[in-house]
């Protein structure tokens, strides 16, 4: 049982990065209809920029928090006007191909510039030791990461249910032609989206930096591991990325725990069966036939 | 989700007669000089890079089959490029094989993967595609990984022989003879492609890529076309990373991780999707300025190589292939025109 509490807690946290980071990725698809490949190097930025900060100015987790994600923020907005803009009206497949570009191109800079090895980073202050409940002694930071990520996932649902920024997005996301129709300028919440997609991103990479090693090569695995995740909930569906985020993170961690070196093939074991039961995800619209 | 990659680029692809069917000639012509080019190969180019860039072209070509002819983005070839280079090694060192028997037998395997994989990813279309065939990569990605037993693991798998009955002891003593014993097989894989892609059933793959819905419509049982085009593809894809792992001697799992496959999608797109030119001409550019690049000592490869697929996919769509023949096109017809008016 004791085992069975800390597994839930590390796949709650682990579903954390990702949901955060697929929340970032189905927002971004919902308004823009880009499936962008670089999340994966936008949310191992995040984690180095944090353990950069903090070896360049000694600013610490908390002050990489914001910092690092509002300049995640600039980096999104700069990559929108730069790159993708210029392929929003052709096929997706060319901004999935551009996005997978500008990852190679990223990778091998921070290859190049930081080395291969692990950059060093250390638990929070304040969140360094271990809450024992009853017989159960659990990491205080995996607890605040799974709480955080799930007030955050709430706070981004309601900015997009209750308020009138997330009412024009939704529509957008749900039909821009008759957005566009109505008076909404969709044209004008692109950049901005895109930005926030990859700030989702960036902040779910400083999230991740006090527990994993933080180098170049960090997000290689983790952007497949989105790609099964809004498989799995459905890419046009919000509520699905974050759902099949934590879905996924819990199927992982009982992975390690119970069936050792093969967990990892689970998650695509998942994917497997939804895509045969529901191929449009779980919480995804039917496609149109083609 | 609409998937048409090509047709919306390539809008006259479809509708144009090609240069080579208004003009039989050239195409006897441009066999001709491909078939020279790659005799040639090794005398001007260091023959494993040489046999490197013959794999790289069939692996493009491979994949241009399914992208360029039949508009489904695979991001996920290096699974069965890989799959066979295990294959491959497995047979050549436990069964002591000719080479190109355990290359068959790596293709085979390939295929092999490819039918539930492809099974799976048709049901899904377009973007959907391209990520669930990466995602099943992954998978065979972390199997290799963790069955160290057979695959080695982390070393992969080291001392595949060069078997080829009398001429063993040939082909082991120098690249140069290896490259001529193994090129038939390379140069066989671009003939199935080749004939696949001027067939019938390669005119409805066309069909399917220009617009699904007409080909179901006529009759056309489109999943099934996918799957059955997607093992052919696998299979290719085998064949040449069967040649790659035999070549190189080992097989490791860089061969199976994606970036493998996503150096294929850029070789393809580079070269000009949708033309079976393409591939040779991107795989023998890429492959050359990595080994310029490596043995320059450069640090960083995916710095260049990343921002040329930036580049090619924001200028360039139609690839090196691609604008040459549409600009070689447009001045035909412009002469043409211009001799008509005369």
């Amino acid at each position: 049982m004791t085992a069975f509490i800390q597994y839930t807690l590390q796949g709650l946290a682990l579903g954390g990065f990702y949901a955060l980071a697929a929340l970032g990725l189905a927002v971004i698809f919902g308004v823009l209809g880009v499936v962008n490949f670089s999340h994966g190097a936008c949310y191992m930025l995040g984690a180095v920029g944090a353990a950069v900060l903090l070896d360049a100015t000694g600013l610490g987790f908390w002050a990489a928090l914001p910092i690092v994600t509002l300049a995640m923020f600039v980096f999104g907005v700069l990559m929108e006007r730069l790159l993708v803009r210029w392929l929003l009206r052709l096929d997706p497949l060319y901004n999935f191909l551009l996005t997978f570009g500008i990852t190679l191109f990223l990778v091998d800079l921070v290859k190049r510039r930081y080395g291969v090895s692990s950059l060093a980073y250390e638990l929070p202050a304040g969140l360094k030791g271990r809450v024992e409940i009853g017989s159960v002694s659990l990491s205080s930071y995996q607890i605040f990461v799974a709480a955080f990520s799930v007030v955050l996932c709430l706070a981004v649902w309601l900015l997009l249910t209750r308020t009138r920024v997330g009412m024009i997005v939704r529509a957008s996301t749900e039909d821009a032609e008759r957005s566009r129709a109505l008076g909404i300028n969709v044209g004008r919440w692109v950049t901005p989206v895109f930005g926030f997609g990859i700030a989702l991103a960036g902040l779910a990479g400083v999230l991740r930096a006090p527990t994993g090693s933080v180098n170049a090569d960090m997000g290689s695995f983790f952007i497949i591991i989105l790609f099964a995740v809004v498989v799995i909930g459905g890419l046009g569906s919000i509520l699905g990325a974050v759902v099949a985020g934590f879905l996924v993170g819990l199927v992982e961690a009982y992975g390690q725990g119970y069936a050792g070196s093969f967990s990892q093939v689970l998650i695509f074991v998942l994917m497997a069966v939804v895509i045969l039961v529901r191929p449009s995800g779980l919480f995804g619209r039917e496609e149109a036939a083609s | 989700m609409s998937q048409q990659l090509v047709s919306k680029v390539d809008v006259e692809l479809p509708t144009e007669p090609s240069l080579t069917a208004r003009r039989p000639a050239l195409r006897w012509v441009g066999l001709g000089v491909g078939l020279l080019v790659v005799l040639a190969l090794p005398w001007y180019i260091y023959p494993p890079v040489a046999m490197d860039i013959a794999a790289w072209a069939l692996f493009a070509i491979s994949v241009d089959l399914l992208l360029g002819y039949t508009g489904l983005l695979s991001f996920g070839h290096a699974a069965f490029w890989g799959t066979s280079a295990y294959t491959t090694g497995l047979i050549a060192t436990h069964f002591g094989l000719p080479f190109p028997v355990a290359v068959l037998g790596g293709a085979v395997a390939a295929m092999v993967l490819a039918v539930p994989t492809g099974y799976l990813a048709v049901r899904r279309t377009g973007i959907y595609f391209a990520m669930v065939t990466l995602a099943f990569a992954q998978m065979v990605y972390f199997i290799a990984n963790q069955w160290r037993d057979v695959t080695g693991g982390e070393n992969g798998l080291q001392g595949i022989p060069k078997n080829l009955g009398g001429m063993t002891d040939l082909i082991n003593s120098d690249a140069f003879y290896f490259y001529y014993a193994a090129i038939p097989i390379i140069l066989l894989g671009v003939l199935l492609a080749w004939r696949i892609v001027n067939s019938p059933f390669g005119r409805v793959l066309v069909a399917i890529r220009d617009n699904p819905a007409r080909a179901r419509a006529l009759g056309y049982d489109v999943e099934r076309y996918k799957i059955m085009v997607f093992v052919l593809s696998a299979g290719l894809a085998g064949l040449a990373g069967g040649v790659f792992s035999v070549s190189h001697g080992f097989a490791s799992l860089q061969e199976l991780v994606w970036t493998t496959s996503g150096k294929v999608v850029l070789v393809t797109v580079l070269g000009g999707i949708g033309t079976l030119w393409g591939g040779p001409v991107g795989a023998a550019l890429v492959v050359l300025l990595e080994d310029r690049l490596a043995s320059s000592g450069f640090n960083g490869i995916g710095i260049i190589t990343g921002a040329i697929f930036v580049v090619i996919v924001l200028a360039f769509r139609h690839g090196i292939w691609g604008t040459a023949r549409n600009g070689l096109g447009a001045w035909l017809r412009s002469r043409r025109r211009s001799r008509e008016d005369v």
